[in-house]
């Protein structure tokens, strides 16, 4: 078994594509076969659009995680940039009422990075924290209300098509591949993987670390917020529950896309196999007709079996002491 | 040097100001308890009232006793974000099963089913060495589907409440202390001295230490994290019954979140995410903040959701104040 995994490995690094692509490709193929209507173009666009909204957090999310820090709070800013987004658009118009939407995360993003750098408290703990506290802000400010768009060119927008894709997909791949750009062909991406890899060897060399993670907390914000303000653009509407549960969801499709928690390696296309493989996976057994509280147990399954996988390929040796 | 000698007795018997600096670094939270009860006291003429207290420990005894069996895991060097649908999976079930088969035999089947749960995360954390955090986080979504496969997603109720004695956990008196507050603070008893003075204890605070060094030493490293997470599954099932008990029905999300908010409480007692320290009285006290400041606020008015803005400061200044005694300086140098 572990040898047919590590001959496995082999075989992925032969090609630069992350080895979750095989799992995706794999569980495409098989829907394809077992049922009807996966393989329409529609479907397929669908499926783009309905993971959009985690595949954008996902992508600031992957950056933190390479860094080796994590935030737990970006459910809750998707709640509160969705709030102010379609709350604030009768008051102040729907792009300044956006502009506050994304300022929000990002500036929350500053706040978190900052607390981070200079308090040197674990990103966990102080995410953590953001997380209770932001969603507090968010019922502060709503008032427990739930908020619907006035413009209709606001819902229209979750709801159109461009050149044959849903708007939403496009947005969605469009900062994948500039996602993509800046982690391998920046300065910015290589520092990233240098200060998630060794700390200390990224300090030594100059790299100025707790810039740099606030620079990524702030990317991440600002990819939270954007997925808060399109996922009300697709509801025309927003609720202060939004979110919830949204960093379990996208932790799952980083990890699942092969980033470390530790930090140091990761990729976007691995993280866009990860996300497409849930997008997939939901969409597929939803198409056959699975009872959504099965999804649940096996998507959860799926992640624990593909930690379990990852490590038998990766484990080097015996450097470990069995006990 | 007689001189010396006479000179240093009643030296001594004063603390110094390095020692005031002594203990605040390292009782800081509890100090800090202290200050933020007398401040509330003035504001609020209700608020030091026993019957006020007494509030507070039922309202906290649930995520308080998670929390207990929380810490351990994370004594023991992992975490454990499974425990709120672990709630969930309990209380349904023993809720469900109450009026099937009665409530003892409900009671000890839901104990076997959540502890195999339980086994579950040890198995795949203890022994399989797979990273806590994602496994945990797997099964929370897993034991969600479970909880929900087995209700059918219908909530679920007892019928009859006033004649079961299920209403025990959660509703009765003992002493003039609820029963909740008993299980709370008696496991809490309980665990601190099987940790500070037993071999299983120290086990514990080895392999979250230093696992190397604890394997090395001839602690069967697997086992004891393998335990940890039986005795969060247990804990869970405690704060089920409590739970149950109470409202006499279960909906099938009702631990939703628990996980976080238990861990918010271990944190702010000062467990480290790091394994290898921290005690159950560190987090019942860093619990007993949670419930005190969301008391406190609600009693001088302040809407519900006010509580979990300060519960974010509080939370952040409380690990920040820990992390910088230990590093010597307020902020990092770090550039």
């Amino acid at each position: 078994m572990t040898k047919t995994l590590q001959s496995l490995t082999h075989l992925s690094r032969l090609t630069v594509v992350p080895p979750i692509w095989l799992f995706t490709l794999a569980c495409a193929l098989f829907f394809t076969v077992t049922t009807d209507n996966f393989a329409e173009i529609g479907n397929l666009t669908n499926i783009l659009q309905q993971t959009s909204t985690i595949g954008l957090i996902a992508l600031g999310m992957t950056v933190v995680m390479i860094n080796g820090n994590i935030d737990l709070s970006v459910g809750a800013v998707v709640a509160l940039a969705a709030s102010l987004a379609v709350g604030l658009q009768s008051d102040i118009g729907t792009l300044p009422a956006v502009a506050v939407g994304l300022g929000s995360g990002i500036a929350l993003g500053f706040l978190n990075g900052m607390i981070v750098w200079k308090t040197g408290v674990d990103a966990f703990i102080v995410t953590l924290g953001a997380m209770i506290g932001v969603r507090g802000l968010v019922f502060v400010y709503t008032q427990e209300q739930s908020f619907f768009a006035m413009d209709f060119a606001y819902s229209d927008f979750g709801m159109s098509q461009t050149l044959g894709l849903p708007t939403l997909a496009w947005v969605f791949l469009g900062f994948t591949v500039v996602m993509h750009w800046v982690m391998t062909s920046t300065v910015h991406g290589r520092n990233a993987y240098a200060v998630g890899g060794n700390r200390e060897a990224a300090l030594n060399a100059g790299i100025r670390v707790g810039r740099h993670m606030v620079v990524n907390f702030m990317i991440v914000g600002f990819f939270a917020a954007l997925a808060g303000i399109t996922l009300s653009t697709q509801m025309g509407a927003s609720t202060p529950n939004l979110g919830r549960e949204y960093e379990l969801w996208t932790i799952t499709a980083v990890v699942l896309g092969g980033t470390k928690l530790t930090g140091g390696a990761g990729s976007i296309l691995g993280t866009l196999g990860g996300v497409l493989a849930i997008g997939i996976l939901r969409n597929g057994m939803n198409l056959m007709q699975v009872p959504a509280f099965y999804v649940l147990v096996i998507l959860g399954a799926i992640l624990i079996a593909v930690l379990f996988i990852d490590r038998q390929v990766n484990r080097a040796g015996s450097e470990e002491v069995e006990a | 040097m007689t001189s010396d000698t006479t000179g240093a007795p009643p030296r001594a018997m004063l603390p110094t100001w390095s020692d005031v600096g002594h203990l605040a670094q390292r009782q800081g939270i509890l100090i800090a308890f202290i200050l933020f009860i007398i401040a509330f006291s003035f504001t609020s003429e209700r608020f030091a009232s026993w019957d006020n207290a007494s509030t507070v420990f039922r309202q906290v005894s649930i995520i308080g006793t998670m929390a207990l069996g929380v810490t351990v895991v994370v004594i023991g060097g992992n975490l454990d974000l499974s425990v709120g649908s672990m709630l969930s999976f309990a209380t349904v079930l023993v809720v469900d099963l109450h009026d099937k088969i009665g409530p003892a035999p409900a009671m000890a089947i839901t104990l076997v089913a959540t502890l195999a749960i339980g086994a579950v995360n040890g198995i795949l954390v203890g022994f399989l060495r797979l990273n806590s955090l994602i496994v945990t986080l797997g099964m929370l979504s897993a034991i969600q589907g479970v909880t929900l496969i087995y209700s059918g997603g219908q909530n679920v109720d007892i019928t009859d409440q006033e004649a079961t004695w299920f209403a025990f956990f959660g509703r009765d008196f003992l002493l003039g202390v609820a029963v909740p507050t008993w299980i709370f603070l008696g496991l809490a008893v309980v665990f601190q001295i099987v940790l500070t003075r037993t071999a299983y204890g120290r086990r514990v605070f080895a392999v979250g230490g230093n696992p190397m060094a604890a394997t090395f030493s001839g602690i069967r490293r697997s086992y004891v994290v393998f335990s940890t997470y039986l005795v969060s599954a247990f804990t869970t099932f405690c704060a089920a019954l409590i739970l149950g008990s109470r409202v006499m029905g279960s909906q099938n999300n009702v631990g939703q979140g628990y996980e976080l908010m238990v861990l918010a409480g271990v944190i702010l007692g000062g467990t480290s995410l790091l394994g290898g320290s921290g005690s159950m009285v560190k987090t019942v006290i860093g619990v007993l903040i949670l419930g005190f400041i969301q008391n406190g606020l609600l009693l001088m008015g302040y809407q519900y959701y006010a509580q979990w803005l300060v519960t974010w400061v509080v939370i952040i200044l409380a690990v920040w104040l820990d992390v910088a005694s230990k590093r010597g300086r307020l902020f990092t140098t770090t550039t």
